[in-house]
């Protein structure tokens, strides 16, 4: 007790003066926006809870080159395809060693079982996982994964087969997302036997770089680099989130040194973090695009014509000063430039009103007509400021004679009512999920989402055919000559006025060396040193 | 007494029930259907959708799911979050102990600088200490929290370097989770200076929280205390020739209390239900930005439940309130 009031005295002297006692450790602080949903990568589709959990924590069988969209063996060392494209085989890394937690210690290092582990609980509905915490796992139904996997078969300990209802190029790039991130099925065992099996999605082990050693909810996420990892212990001790969800506050950490890395920075703060010598502004273009969809089974979208006259009519370096704050660039494709087969060769519509003019006399419409622009009422990365952009768009097809009204639902009635079509033209976006060019094209513009993710309820026979080919075949060039073929229809046939792609920017702190700037969006802090 | 209190502690069934039916139909009321929320751009197929709707138990008629929502609360079962899945008690609890924390460093920084800067105007009414005392409770009053709270933080955090800029102790430090309350869990980890971290850590949040209620304080202080002081009694006690400062702090003060401890009491009440700029800013992991972000994203459990237990807070709160009230002042404690 006295020893207990005498600290408690000399603290409070002491109180005031921050305490930067000097640990012999490592310590890399990452500022990050929010909480985790949880620690189960699978259940959840948002990037926060993936820079806690998949990108520090777990491997999975293919991992995503670090700053690139390309893939490379991780948990697999390699693997083979089947000509059919229906057979997919995968030859697993040895003495790969799994994290302890308080509860559990691995006997074993990781093998076949855990690999069908993780997908039977997903795909599985007899799995006795598969319910367990609410189990919906909506990136594996998402990506059609449920339908795509026939079955997997362990030939021995270290090799499994994966055999696939169709051929599907896109496959490995899906095993490399975040929900295919491998669980240890001698942890899900050890809790089903002891009757808690809801542990495995709080304080799962994993084979990732860091493992988690404490979370404070809204606070903080402590890990420590784990020393068995297979590519070599990380190069910093202890690696901290501090939950920090406003971008100012942030920015103040950051100069104040409490943290290294922030993600997410305000776009007025960019010039002084560039002017600043304490931090280094990194920035790279986006794997997104924003969009305007014309609603292309309406009328008068239905006609071609109509769809040029607008994009010619719309003034994209005016959104792009004014609503991006220069930090965006001209989209005129519907895929990133950082994305392998983007067609450089496509020649955007210029700002021309007076063709615009022309091509919507030509249509019927000499006197243009009446629609509306729906504006999305949340800020996203590839628009940060709907509601001005749609303004900007307003007053430029007026310029033409088009009377456009603005119009705003609630997030969720806005995606609903734009899935069902009742729009006349909408704005909205796209994140890329695992770099690979299908995620774009064929999920927003393919036959298949009409009704669903395809704003412009465009259904075009020969894109469509197209993208069904480039699926067929796991030979890259080939791909890449369909891909490059189809972003020439699609600009020919104007069913989206592509507007812009976000470019991303981090500050980090000098001192930080290693770190690069992911093209999924995700924060991965396994090479980075202090 | 005991009359008194029955009679108020009968008022608050009917608030409780009020308060269910309230949260449950206004949460819903607000368009936005917590699937699409979730699902974002990507979207859900009609058939998933209806799948997670029979799951969480949308599909059934209103009237049903309030019912096992009610049935629940009195087993003890608020339900679990749609994001964490995690009961929300559970959250609750993990959050509100950084609730308590901060709404009590701000009460005492409200109350040490409000009162005697009240009774200070009060006494010497009518000078530059009145008006200098009340410019700045009206200043402090009417202050936008965010931005107040980023000035300090850039002057005292980022230019001077005195304080630290968010969160709730140095991330050097690795305390363990013991009461979540950060001053004792630093205390009790045995870590030299984690507890004078932690302190740091609250002085600035605590500062930008209590303003508003020590200006509110000092002006409820002062007005009464200028009442009290015109009563007969004072300047009996004056005309006794008793020493000017016992005047002041035994006879005028105890009596010019009553209203303050009212007003105080229902600022406590206000504090403890969350501050949600505060924690917002200074990133401090407290219930009113958790409520917050679950009505953004619809997350139903959350918000009804998270909303009965503040509710509850406060009822308890202004419960307490009129009690010490009733047995502070007779008069009200025998009206009917």
């Amino acid at each position: 007790m006295k020893t207990g009031l005498a600290k408690l005295t000399l603290a409070l002297m002491a109180a005031g003066a921050i305490s930067t006692s000097a640990h012999a450790a490592t310590t890399l602080v990452y500022c990050s926006e929010g909480s985790p949903e949880g620690f189960n990568p699978a259940f959840y589709t948002a990037g926060t809870t993936f820079d806690a959990t998949s990108k520090n924590m777990f491997n999975r069988l293919v991992e995503f080159k670090l700053g690139t969209t390309e893939t490379e063996p991780g948990l697999a060392e390699s693997y083979d395809v089947s000509a059919d494209g229906l057979e997919y085989t995968f030859h697993l890394r040895k003495g790969v060693k799994f994290h302890t937690s308080k509860d559990f210690t691995p006997t074993r290092d990781f093998n076949a079982d855990d690999v069908i582990f993780t997908f039977d609980r997903q795909g599985n509905k007899e799995n006795p996982y598969h319910t367990v915490s609410g189990g919906s796992y909506e990136y594996f139904t998402g990506m059609g994964m449920d339908t795509l996997i026939k079955e997997m078969v362990k030939v021995d300990d270290y090799t499994v087969k994966f055999i696939l209802t169709k051929p599907e190029a896109p496959f490995i790039a899906n095993l490399a997302m975040d929900f295919a991130s491998i669980f240890s099925k001698e942890q899900a065992d050890f809790y089903m036997k002891k009757g808690t099996p809801e542990k495995l999605d709080i304080d799962p082990v994993a084979t990732g770089p860091f493992q988690k050693v404490q979370y404070q909810k809204d606070s903080l996420i402590r890990y420590t680099a784990f020393e068995d990892y297979w590519k070599g212990k990380a190069k910093i001790d202890r690696l901290v989130f501090s939950i920090t969800p406003d971008a100012s506050v942030r920015y103040a950490k950051l100069k104040a040194g409490e943290c290294d890395v922030m993600p997410y920075p305000n776009p007025a703060d960019l010039k002084q973090m560039e002017a600043d010598p304490n931090i280094n502004l990194m920035s790279q273009e986006g794997l997104n695009v924003g969009y305007l969809a014309f609603n292309t089974q309406k009328a008068p979208f239905t006609d071609v014509r109509v769809r040029q006259a607008l994009s010619l009519a719309t003034d994209k370096s005016a959104i792009i000063d004014a609503v991006f704050q220069g930090a965006g660039k001209d989209a005129k494709n519907p895929i990133p430039p950082t994305m392998w087969s983007y067609n450089n060769n496509v020649v955007d519509y210029p700002y021309d009103p007076v063709k615009a003019k022309k091509l919507l006399a030509e249509a019927g419409y000499p006197d243009g007509f009446s629609t509306n622009i729906w504006a999305m009422p949340v800020q996203r990365p590839y628009n940060p400021n709907a509601r001005r952009m749609a303004e900007i768009m307003q007053e430029d097809w007026s310029k033409i004679g088009v009377k456009a009204e603005i119009v705003s639902y609630e997030w969720g009635e806005y995606l609903n009512r734009s899935k069902n079509g009742e729009h006349d033209t909408v704005l909205l976006g796209w994140t890329g999920d695992n770099g690979d060019p299908d995620n774009f094209l064929y999920v927003l513009l393919g036959c298949d989402a009409v009704g669903g993710a395809n704003r412009a309820q465009w259904c075009n026979e020969e894109f469509n055919n197209l993208l069904l080919q480039a699926k067929q075949t796991s030979d890259k060039a080939e791909r890449t000559k369909d891909y490059e073929e189809a972003q020439v229809v699609f600009k020919r046939e104007a069913p989206w006025v592509t507007i812009a792609h976000s470019v991303v920017y981090e500050p980090i702190r000098k001192e930080v060396k290693g770190y690069k700037i992911d093209p999924l969006g995700g924060h991965y802090f396994y090479n980075v040193s202090k | 007494m005991f009359q008194f209190i029955f009679r108020r502690l009968s008022l608050v069934i009917p608030t409780f029930i009020g308060i269910t039916l309230l949260t449950f139909t206004l949460i819903r009321l607000i368009p936005g259907d917590p699937i699409e929320v979730m699902a974002g751009e990507r979207g859900v197929s009609a058939e998933r959708h209806a799948e997670l709707s029979a799951q969480l138990g949308f599909d059934k008629p209103l009237y049903v799911q309030y019912f096992h929502y009610v049935t629940g609360v009195l087993q003890g079962d608020l339900g679990n979050s749609l994001i964490t899945r995690e009961p929300v008690m559970k959250e609750f609890l993990t959050l509100f102990p950084a609730t308590i924390e901060l709404a009590f460093c701000a009460a005492i920084f409200a109350i040490f600088i409000g009162l005697p800067a009240g009774i200070l105007a009060a006494v010497k009414r009518g000078t530059v200490i009145d008006h200098s005392v009340m410019t700045f409770s009206l200043t402090g009053y009417s202050m936008p929290i965010f931005w107040w709270a980023l000035l300090l933080m850039l002057v005292f955090s980022v230019n001077l370097g005195w304080t630290p800029v968010s969160g709730r102790i140095d991330v050097v430090y690795w305390i363990e989770d013991v009461t979540g309350f950060m001053l004792i869990d630093s205390l009790l980890s045995d870590e030299a200076g984690a507890f004078s971290s932690a302190v740091a850590h609250l002085i600035l949040p605590s500062i930008v929280l209590g303003t508003i209620p020590m200006a509110v304080i000092a002006r409820m202080t002062r007005s009464s205390m200028l009442e009290v002081l015109s009563e007969d009694y004072i300047r009996t006690a004056r005309a006794k020739g008793i020493a000017p400062w016992r005047v002041i702090v035994i006879h005028a003060l105890r009596n010019a209390l009553i209203p303050v401890i009212t007003v105080i009491g229902l600022q406590v009440g206000i504090l403890l239900s969350g501050a949600i700029l505060t924690e917002t800013v200074f990133a401090w992991p407290g219930i009113g930005k958790w409520l917050i972000e679950s009505i953004g994203r619809r997350d139903y459990p959350v918000v009804q439940g998270g909303i009965l237990i503040v509710a509850c807070i406060i009822i308890v709160v202004n419960l307490l309130v009129d009690i010490t009230y009733g047995i502070v002042n007779p008069r009200i404690r025998h009206s009917r």
